[in-house]
């Protein structure tokens, strides 16, 4: 049974999240806040694979984010709705069931391609230029986006809400929180693959002493190159959820704000710990909501959390250790990915 | 034919020439040491093979193929192994991890197989596995394979460190100074280890050490360099004895 226990996860998760909201029992503001919750769980994962596993320091994050949403919106909303920015739309709406999970694919892979430009001139340096260049580049897509006006400049860019509506019309599910769950499935289980496969080990070598990694046969460049795509790139499908469950998204959504947001989440759950992303990502979310009626005091004291974080516990939550090495007694019904890279399949 | 072959290389930092038109050739399966004094460019030598400088002059040719220009990772890859001065492990891996990594090169599986455990990954997964444990027992170390390397004693490191770089499958071991910071009793365990490798593996092995019992007890030959510049080679026999080795090492007698 053992090998069938994390699929059991999934199930119950799925049976709290997205199985109530589409029988009605939960209220918009709860389904909004639950897709935020699975937003944030794969970006501070992706952020998490960049900053905990391979030790580089991107502070721009969100600048992929905010191509995945970009590229994301603008073709569901071309393709599936009438809007003020291109009329009519090109295919029957109806077809943005179908659309709308290849959109958030193409807004990743944009999100990938985009972060190309940043991986191949930086990692050629090493340490600190990662950081300086993101931030750069952070501000190079606000100011890139808040000059094209057909895509609203400055003022954003809307016409989602009108997709998803009639996604809901052809079928009546919560359609942006059931690709939510299933990014987050697929995020969890594509980089917790990659960290325990050699190939993806190698990131962490290359935090240890990427010399010695180079040495000892690692192709440094390529794979910091490749782990760096894998983590833009699924910002830029969260990205694309992102932009479809707030409907309305500008440049500045995109902003240093969030790329801060995305940094805290990973400092708080644990650099390199994939559980430890998801604890903080949802407890993150949750404060966050909380704090709302503080308004702008929101963020004096968000960031007064995170100075004593860094006072009382600086390795977050989970430090670098998942659930099961906090709690052996998971292993009994966890098969972890030690035992099957070294045993073969899972002993059931 | 030389497994290495070293003609001319020259190497400047600024105005400082490190190493000075350094010849050498390497056959198979001997031990040949390098040693010099404090300074005198014996680490860089090895840095110039395996690629992390880019020689300002001269010719490394491993095998037949020329290394020059070659990044590291291609260098290493080819089958040169190496431990370094201070211990270099990935400390926050386990030891096992520490050797599978060293596998990169061999890996047959794509990115893809990586995100999703393919079959085919597990299968080449449990294969690395299973080579770096059998690896561990030749030395004797299967005990500490879920240790993190700095938890290990420092003898140890050593024998990690070396175990590492035979996961390489290599042809060439470069071993930087192995014995430092070790006691007598571990220095003897240490060349028992390295005669002991040579033999096993079918390996050449080159080595830079400053504990003369140990370069004159387990080297065919030896090199010895002043700054940069080669000044006597031969057997360890002859290396004892030569006038300019004891000048280098001692300082110039008064007259």
């Amino acid at each position: 049974m053992k090998r069938y226990s994390m699929l059991l996860v999934y199930a119950f998760f799925f049976a709290i999240t997205v199985l109530p909201s589409w029988l009605g029992l939960y209220d918009q503001y709860i389904q909004f806040v639950m897709t935020l919750i699975g937003i944030n769980i794969v970006l501070t994962i992706s952020l998490n694979l960049i900053n905990g596993y391979m030790g580089e320091f991107s502070v721009g994050h969100a600048a992929f984010m905010g191509v995945g949403a970009y590229v994301a919106s603008i073709i569901t909303v071309r393709l599936f709705s009438d809007s003020s920015f291109f009329g009519a739309p090109l295919l029957s709406p109806k077809l943005a069931i179908f659309g709308f999970p290849l959109a958030l694919i193409v807004g990743g892979i944009a999100a990938a391609l985009f972060s190309l430009l940043v991986a191949v001139p930086s990692f050629r340096t090493r340490g600190d230029y990662l950081a300086i260049i993101t931030l750069a580049v952070n501000f190079i897509f606000k100011s890139l986006v808040e000059n094209i006006n057909a895509v609203g400049g400055p003022r954003g860019f809307m016409g989602m809400g009108k997709v998803t509506n009639a996604m809901g019309d052809v079928i009546d599910l919560p359609w942006v929180m059931l690709w939510t769950f299933l990014a987050v499935v697929v995020t969890i289980v594509i980089v917790r693959n990659f960290v325990s496969s050699t190939m993806g080990k190698g990131i962490v070598a290359i935090r240890e002493d990427e010399i010695a990694s180079e040495l000892m046969t690692v192709d440094t460049r390529r794979l910091k190159v490749i782990a760096f795509m894998l983590g833009c790139g699924l910002a830029g499908v969260a990205g694309g959820l992102h932009g479809h469950t707030i409907s309305f998204i500008n440049p500045s959504s995109y902003f240093i704000l969030q790329s801060t947001i995305m940094l805290v989440m990973v400092y708080l759950g644990g650099m390199g710990s994939i559980s430890g992303s998801v604890i903080s990502a949802i407890g993150f979310t949750i404060l966050l909501e909380l704090l709302k009626p503080l308004d702008v005091l929101r963020w004096v004291a968000i960031p007064l959390l995170l100075i004593l974080l860094m006072l009382f516990r600086p390795t977050g939550i989970m430090g670098n250790r998942e659930l099961p090495d906090v709690f052996p007694w998971l292993r009994k019904y966890f098969t972890s990915t030690e035992e099957i890279v070294s045993h073969g399949s899972a002993t059931d | 034919m030389a497994l290495l072959q070293i003609k001319e290389l020259t190497h400047s930092f600024g105005g400082l020439t490190a190493v000075d038109d350094f010849n050498l050739e390497l056959g198979e399966n001997e031990t040949v040491g390098l040693i010099g004094p404090n300074g005198a460019g014996k680490t860089t030598v090895f840095n110039l093979v395996c690629g992390l400088y880019k020689p300002s002059q001269g010719v490394i040719a491993f095998n037949g193929t020329s290394l020059v220009g070659r990044r590291p990772h291609a260098i290493t890859s080819l089958g040169i192994g190496r431990t370094f001065q201070n211990i270099r492990l990935w400390n926050e891996l386990s030891v096992l991890d520490n050797l599978r990594i060293a596998h990169f090169s061999q890996i047959r599986y794509g990115i893809l197989d990586s995100f999703l455990f393919t079959a085919k990954l597990r299968e080449e997964e449990r294969e690395v596995t299973e080579e770096a444990r059998e690896l561990l027992k030749l030395f004797n170390l299967e005990g500490s394979e879920k240790e993190l390397p700095r938890n290990l004693p420092y003898g140890l490191q050593r024998r990690v460190e070396i175990c590492r770089a035979l996961v390489m499958k290599p042809r060439l071991l470069l071993l930087d100074e192995p014995a430092a910071g070790m006691n007598p009793g571990e220095i003897s365990g240490l060349m028992d280890l390295v005669r002991w490798v040579r033999e096993q593996f079918q390996v050449t092995v080159w080595i830079i050490e400053h504990q003369m019992r140990v370069i004159m007890g387990i080297c065919d030959r030896i090199k010895v360099i002043d700054f940069g510049r080669t000044i006597a080679a031969g057997t360890p026999e002859e290396i004892r004895n030569d006038p300019k080795v004891i000048e280098a090492y001692l300082g110039e007698e008064v007259a």
